[in-house]
């Protein structure tokens, strides 16, 4: 993601860059498939909250059920947070973690 | 909607059960309401902490919607997304409690054994859910 430009003053070496590196990388929302809620729900949720087309989110929703799990945003740590709060409150099984 | 008499009460049944169970949101039947949002604990117990009142009075509100509207003949569109909400929290419930399984067959159901009841009220849920999904199909 980060591009890293090396600094001009050569004579500082101390890795700082790395632990902003850290930082900046951008966590996914993750869903994971579970045997009670129906598809029609999910696919219908994935479109209410984040806005997907029908298409897109029967996709996501076939993934999340044949594979066990799709990743559905990504972006900083609160928005991830809102959106793990949103398909919560929706009752999806939803995690998030780092990329 | 035009619900029978039934199928009101049953609902009411299980309103009732579901608002009695949001009192303590640590109860482990309702652990597929509240699940973790992070593998790290510490990180988890301030997610919690953060939106869990948020998530209770958001499903509260939404079994007080169906209350309200249980004898009614039509949703509008707010109302109708409250009970696709109420519908899937019972459902999620129920189907922890009864340990559902993706492969539930319908057809082999014996109404005389307790589990056959009981996976007669979750598919009867789920078909209910099924039908208000369809309904609010945006095309």
């Amino acid at each position: 993601m980060s591009t890293i430009v090396a600094p001009a003053e050569v004579e500082i070496r101390e890795p700082v860059v790395h632990e902003e590196v850290e930082y900046d990388r951008p966590w996914v929302v993750i869903v994971w498939n579970d045997p009670i809620n129906l598809m029609s729900y999910v696919t219908l949720v994935f479109q209410k909250l984040f806005g997907f087309s029908l298409q897109k989110a029967t996709r996501l929703m076939l993934q999340v059920h044949n594979d066990g799990k799709a990743v559905v945003s990504s972006g900083n740590r609160e928005k991830s947070e809102l959106d793990v709060a949103r398909l919560h409150a929706h009752g999806l099984w939803a995690t998030m973690q780092q990329d | 909607m035009n619900l029978e008499v039934h199928e009101r009460l049953l609902l009411g049944e299980l309103l009732d059960e579901l608002e009695g169970l949001l009192d303590d949101p640590d109860d482990p039947e309702l652990r597929r309401l509240f699940p973790p949002a992070y593998s790290d604990r510490a990180d988890d117990e301030q997610y919690r902490s953060l939106v869990r009142d948020q998530l209770v009075s958001g499903r509260s509100k939404a079994l007080a919607t169906v209350r309200e509207t249980l004898a009614g003949e039509t949703l509008d569109l707010e109302q109708a997304d409250q009970w696709l909400r109420a519908l899937n929290d019972m459902r999620l419930v129920l189907g922890t409690r009864w340990d559902v399984t993706e492969q539930l067959d319908y057809g082999k159901l014996d109404l005389n054994e307790s589990r056959g009841r009981e996976l007669a009220v979750y598919g009867y849920l789920s078909w209910l859910q099924e039908q208000l999904v369809e309904a609010l199909q945006p095309s």
